[in-house]
């Protein structure tokens, strides 16, 4: 079963200031995992893409455990809203909102992204 | 009387705890919006969580810390000055003045000072290395000094504050003194009882505890540098660093220069409604306070009950201060230590009742009124029963309150849920919740878990030591109101694990969509799962790989995005974001050659390394994209997964057997390696382990694994269900005697049925328990053939063991897969600066980011695992 839509030549982009940074080919993001980008200033990003094929872009440092691997982690559909859930220690991240599902007091930058 | 322009001003000085919770109780009444509110904040950095501070030695970063959203302070228009304390009040002139020239004119003045850390006045207390142990700040020069210059360190102060310290010294590599006054340890919370058994357990972590003297002089050398302190009693203790941790003092200096009345020993007196007795135009909160019944609080909890009382009286609505509770449940140095109500036993004619276990470290003691009402109580070491004992405080409990404090096992201990507790009593006593409000959550705002009820009702998110209570409550709620208990396996599937298995078997469902599109609860289908269920499916599809036609690489298609994290990278994630790396060593049997290599590429590529406790080696510290280049040498050199990352066969331990070994009966290694040969890779609902030995001598240990096998003079005894880890289980006999053949035959049965109709996440001792019949229905399925399914468990086996291939000699060979191995997508060549390590004992150990605070002292940072 092919899971991957017809994507060759589409990039993947970020918002950064005003300007859209290329990160790579939409056909590296496997539906369901994620990946992790380095920004020019060193920041880090976690890129994901769900099913549908609908993108997001979260930080990648886990706030809880301080190392950067949210892109690592298990994503799913929470009520409607998707996350990740760290590979540390379990905690969700709506990747919409960056809001933290299991503590509300967390909240992680997130990113716009589109296809070009 | 407005002070500046249209509105009312609030200047709030000091943003501790108590201060940032009294900026949320404005916003709550919308005060923020008919105020002007200016902060004036003395640390570098806004509010955050003094209570959790020495979490910071266990990984917390001073930003995990923050208790303040930045987005809050905007959106409330609240002005912020960091760094910039109040230097002179004005109260004529209503005029505050901090220490960068700004000038604030207030209608309404909130002193949240908090207090100062008290240093007695010992010759050289100011001396180079001495500390207090307060802020974020403190720490980071604790730390700092601790790494470089202090190899010894003393804690003046035994007090709650002062173990912390002391925990804090111990994981920072430092030989930790704890020298206390007092005749016993945390003297305010614990008796002498407590204080013993608090004592034991201390010492047996490896601190030294001095109590009954006091510290007289701190001894410094020509440098000015601490390197001893001189005791009460004549002795000396030799040192490198102090940290004074002998108590706290109102802040109340800002107070009493502009003629604010005081108390005797300090902390600004205000009434009821924590308004200044000497003007009403000030208010003071927290630790700085003098509260109308004469104490000043040193908790948070009072302190922002304070806080939400100023603020209503700022709104013209009614509340009052009188008073609080002073209990309190910790984890010291992983020690429960609890005390509530009248835990000293100071009501008249009261009578004690206690149990007392020294040598496990137990401590309990509750404080008995005349006609039976609960006084309170200390307990130390097992503080399991605080919430409900504290909850029935001033009640007559309903069983005899023995009862309450013996351990399970002596006599009858009384199960006293929460369902026995009054709607008055109070379960958070943090925020002040009754046990009404949360069956209130519960039945009138269908809150079903506990995040939801904390979000509603605020308990349990604070100090979060009700929440076991909570959760008790919320079932018995939940159950009582005839809620079904939901048994699925999570909110995507409404089945349990063994009947996602039978619908994937039958019909030979080889996708995880698939299956959550047909039989996914309604509004699941369609949608992108959870980590819960994705991993579980994922493991049941590669148990059955071969048999339902799906791919046996657990990386390909949509398999590889339901693996669990660790088993995507096919390795071990570490807290730094590193990786483990640990070959299969069949048998724990390994020739020297394989050492060799095994050594070599740990040497090339800088991991540490250790024996394993499962008869192999693992390396530590490898970085994502190393992963394949270390395969590769190890593929090379014969070595395969030994899947320490997966739910599957860890290792099948041996001992030297017959071979070598006076006793041995029979072969024990070579069956070890067979058994680890024919089970490899098999997935799972949780991991397998196995051993064999070679005679009853039994050093395999093989009756603690889940499947576990002893030579006898006529063949092999299989026992099944061990395990060690939390909830260690002696392994059942499940049959004698056996040949080699019919030993493999009954493992393969047992092993297919155990992976049929387990739960996720249940090992064989649980399923074992668990499962209607046990043992004996078990044997009578896997031995006597009861439910005809034998044959098929066993071609199910036959099926795993023809179509195993390693799954890391496959993942090199497949460049796809391959570039997934990198840090990042758009930079495969860099790696991840966040994965440090610093030395230890010859090798490397993580260093874990300390992001905003800066990066570590670069000498001793290791730049990576860099060839070396
Ligand atoms: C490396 C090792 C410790 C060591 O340095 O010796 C180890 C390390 C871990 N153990 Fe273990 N266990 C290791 C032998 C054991 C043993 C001893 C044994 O196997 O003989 C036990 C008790 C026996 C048993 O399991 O019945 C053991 C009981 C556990 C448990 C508790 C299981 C239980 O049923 O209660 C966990 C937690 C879990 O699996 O949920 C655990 C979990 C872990 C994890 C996976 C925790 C984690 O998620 O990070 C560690 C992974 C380390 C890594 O990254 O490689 N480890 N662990 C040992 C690896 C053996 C091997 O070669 O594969
Ligand atoms: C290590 C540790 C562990 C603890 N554990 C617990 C626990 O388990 N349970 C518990 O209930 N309590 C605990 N406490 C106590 C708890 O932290 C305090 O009760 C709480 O922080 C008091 O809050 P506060 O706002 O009154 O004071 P603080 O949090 O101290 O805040 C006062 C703030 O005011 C600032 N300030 C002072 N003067 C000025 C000025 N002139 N201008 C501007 N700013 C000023 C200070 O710099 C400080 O930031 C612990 C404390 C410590 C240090
Ligand atoms: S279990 Fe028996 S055979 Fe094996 S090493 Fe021990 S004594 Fe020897
Ligand atoms: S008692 Fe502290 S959070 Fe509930």
């Amino acid at each position: 079963m092919t899971l991957a839509p017809e994507t060759t030549d589409l990039k993947v982009q970020l918002k950064l200031a005003d300007d859209w940074f290329t990160v790579c080919d939409l056909h590296q993001l496997v539906p369901g995992r994620g990946v992790a980008a380095l920004l020019p200033d060193g920041r880090q990003v976690a890129l994901f893409r769900d099913r549908r094929g609908e993108l997001y872009a979260i930080d990648n440092r886990d706030p809880f455990g301080g190392a950067a691997v949210l892109s690592r982690g298990l994503t799913g559909t929470h009520q409607g809203r998707p996350f990740v859930a760290s590979p540390l220690l379990k905690q969700r991240f709506d990747l919409r909102s960056g809001q933290c599902l299991d503590d509300e007091t967390v909240l992680i930058t997130t990113y716009e992204v589109r296809t070009a | 009387m407005t002070a500046t322009g249209a509105n009312p001003t609030i200047v709030l000085v000091g943003h501790g705890m108590v201060g940032q919770r009294f900026l949320e109780a404005l916003a709550e009444r919308g005060l923020t919006a008919t105020h002007r509110v200016v902060v004036l904040c003395e640390e570098p950095r806004p509010a955050y969580d003094r209570v959790a501070l020495t979490s910071y030695f266990s990984g917390k970063t001073p930003e995990d810390l923050s208790m303040t959203d930045m987005e809050f302070i905007k959106d409330h228009g609240i002005e912020l000055y960091i760094g910039d304390p109040a230097e002179t009040i004005d109260r004529e002139a209503k005029k505050v003045t901090a220490r960068s020239g700004l000038v604030v004119d207030y209608d309404v003045l909130v002193l949240a000072t908090g207090s100062y850390p008290f240093v007695p006045p010992v010759p050289n207390k100011d001396a180079q290395g001495c500390f207090v142990y307060r802020t974020i700040e403190d720490l980071l020069a604790i730390e700092e000094y601790a790494k470089t210059k202090a190899t010894t360190g003393a804690v003046v102060g035994g007090g709650l504050l002062g173990l912390e310290a002391a925990g804090a010294l111990k994981g920072l590599g430092v030989e930790a003194h704890i020298v206390e006054f007092a005749p016993r340890l945390m003297p305010v919370q614990v008796d002498e009882g407590g204080g013993a058994a608090l004592l034991r357990t201390i010492e047996d972590m490896g601190l030294s505890v001095h109590t009954g003297v006091g510290t007289q002089e701190i001894v410094v050398d020509e440098s000015g540098a601490v390197t001893g302190m001189k005791l009460s009693d004549g002795s000396e203790l030799a040192t490198d660093m102090v940290v004074f941790s002998a108590g706290v003092r109102p802040r109340d200096q800002l107070a009493r220069d502009c003629g604010l009345t005081v108390g005797e020993r300090g902390g600004i007196s205000v009434d009821e409604q924590c308004r200044t007795v000497s003007d009403p135009h000030v208010f003071a909160i927290g630790e700085c306070a003098l509260a109308a019944d004469g104490r000043v609080y040193g908790l948070v909890a009072p302190g922002y009950e304070q806080a939400e009382t100023a603020a209503a009286t700022i709104a013209a609505d009614e509340a009052a201060f009188t008073g609080a509770d002073l209990s309190t449940k910790l984890k010291l140095l992983g020690v429960d230590v609890a005390s509530f109500g009248d835990a000293h036993g100071a009501t008249e004619d009261c009578l004690d009742v206690i149990y007392s276990d020294s040598r496990a470290g137990l401590y309990k003691k509750l404080v008995i009124g005349r006609d039976g009402t609960l006084l309170g109580g200390i307990l130390v070491g097992d503080a399991e029963a605080y919430g409900t004992l504290k909850a029935f405080t001033g009640s007559v409990p309903p069983v005899s309150p023995e009862s309450l404090v013996l351990p399970a096992g002596a006599g009858a201990p009384a199960q006293l849920g929460p369902s026995a507790l009054p709607d008055e009593a109070i379960i958070c006593s943090c925020n002040n919740v009754t046990k009404g409000t949360i069956r209130g959550a519960v039945t009138d705002h269908q809150c079903t878990t506990v995040p939801e009820v904390k979000k509603c009702t605020k308990a349990g998110t604070t100090c979060g030591s009700c929440v076991k209570v909570l959760g008790q409550l919320i079932n018995a709620e939940l159950e009582a109101s005839g809620v079904e208990v939901d048994k699925g396996l999570c909110g995507c599937f409404s089945q349990t694990r063994e009947e996602l298995y039978e619908i994937v078997l039958a019909l030979r469902i080889n996708t995880y969509q698939d299956l959550l599109d047909r039989y996914g609860r309604e509004n699941a289908r369609g949608g992108d799962g959870c980590e819960i269920c994705k991993p579980a499916v994922g493991s049941i599809i590669a148990s059955l790989a071969p048999t339902i036609g799906a791919s046996g690489y657990v990386l390909d298609g949509e398999q590889a995005a339901l693996q669990d994290s660790n088993d995507h990278f096919l390795a071990n994630l570490q807290k730094n974001g590193s990786y483990s790396v640990v070959p299969r060593i069949p048998g724990g049997e390994v020739t020297p050659e394989g050492l060799i290599v095994i050594g070599e590429i740990a040497r090339d590529f800088g991991l540490y390394t250790k024996i394993t406790g499962g008869q192999r080696i693992d390396m530590f510290g490898a970085r994502v994209e190393q992963l394949p280049l270390i395969w590769a040498r190890l593929v090379d050199a014969g070595f395969e997964s030994g899947h320490a990352y997966g739910k599957a066969l860890r290792t099948v331990k041996s001992c030297v057997g017959q071979t070598w070994c006076r006793y041995g009966v029979q072969d024990s290694v070579r069956m070890a390696i067979d058994l680890e040969l024919r089970y490899r890779g098999l997935r799972s609902p949780h991991k397998l382990k196995s051993a064999v030995s070679g005679c009853q001598r039994e050093c395999a240990e093989a009756q603690s694994k889940d499947f576990g096998v002893i030579a006898t003079a006529n063949g092999w005894n299989l026992y099944v269900g061990g395990n060690g880890g939390a909830t260690p289980r002696h392994a059942d006999l499940l049959a004698q005697d056996l040949s080699d053949a019919e030993l493999i035959r009954l493992i393969d049965r047992f092993l297919m049925f155990y992976i049929r109709t387990a739960d996720r996440l249940e090992r064989t001792s649980t399923w074992l328990e668990r499962i209607p019949g046990g043992l004996d229905h078990v044997r009578d399925v896997v031995v006597e053939d009861s439910l005809g399914i034998c044959e098929e468990l066993e071609s199910l086996m036959a099926a795993h063991v023809a179509n195993y291939r390693d799954e890391w000699a496959e993942t090199i060979n497949d460049p796809e897969k391959l570039s997934r191995f990198v840090s990042f997508v758009n930079a495969p060549d860099t790696p991840d600066p966040v994965v440090g390590f610093v030395p230890e004992r010859d090798q490397i150990k993580p260093d874990l980011p300390l992001l905003s605070i800066g990066m570590r002292p670069t000498e001793d940072v290791l730049e990576g695992t860099a060839q070396r």
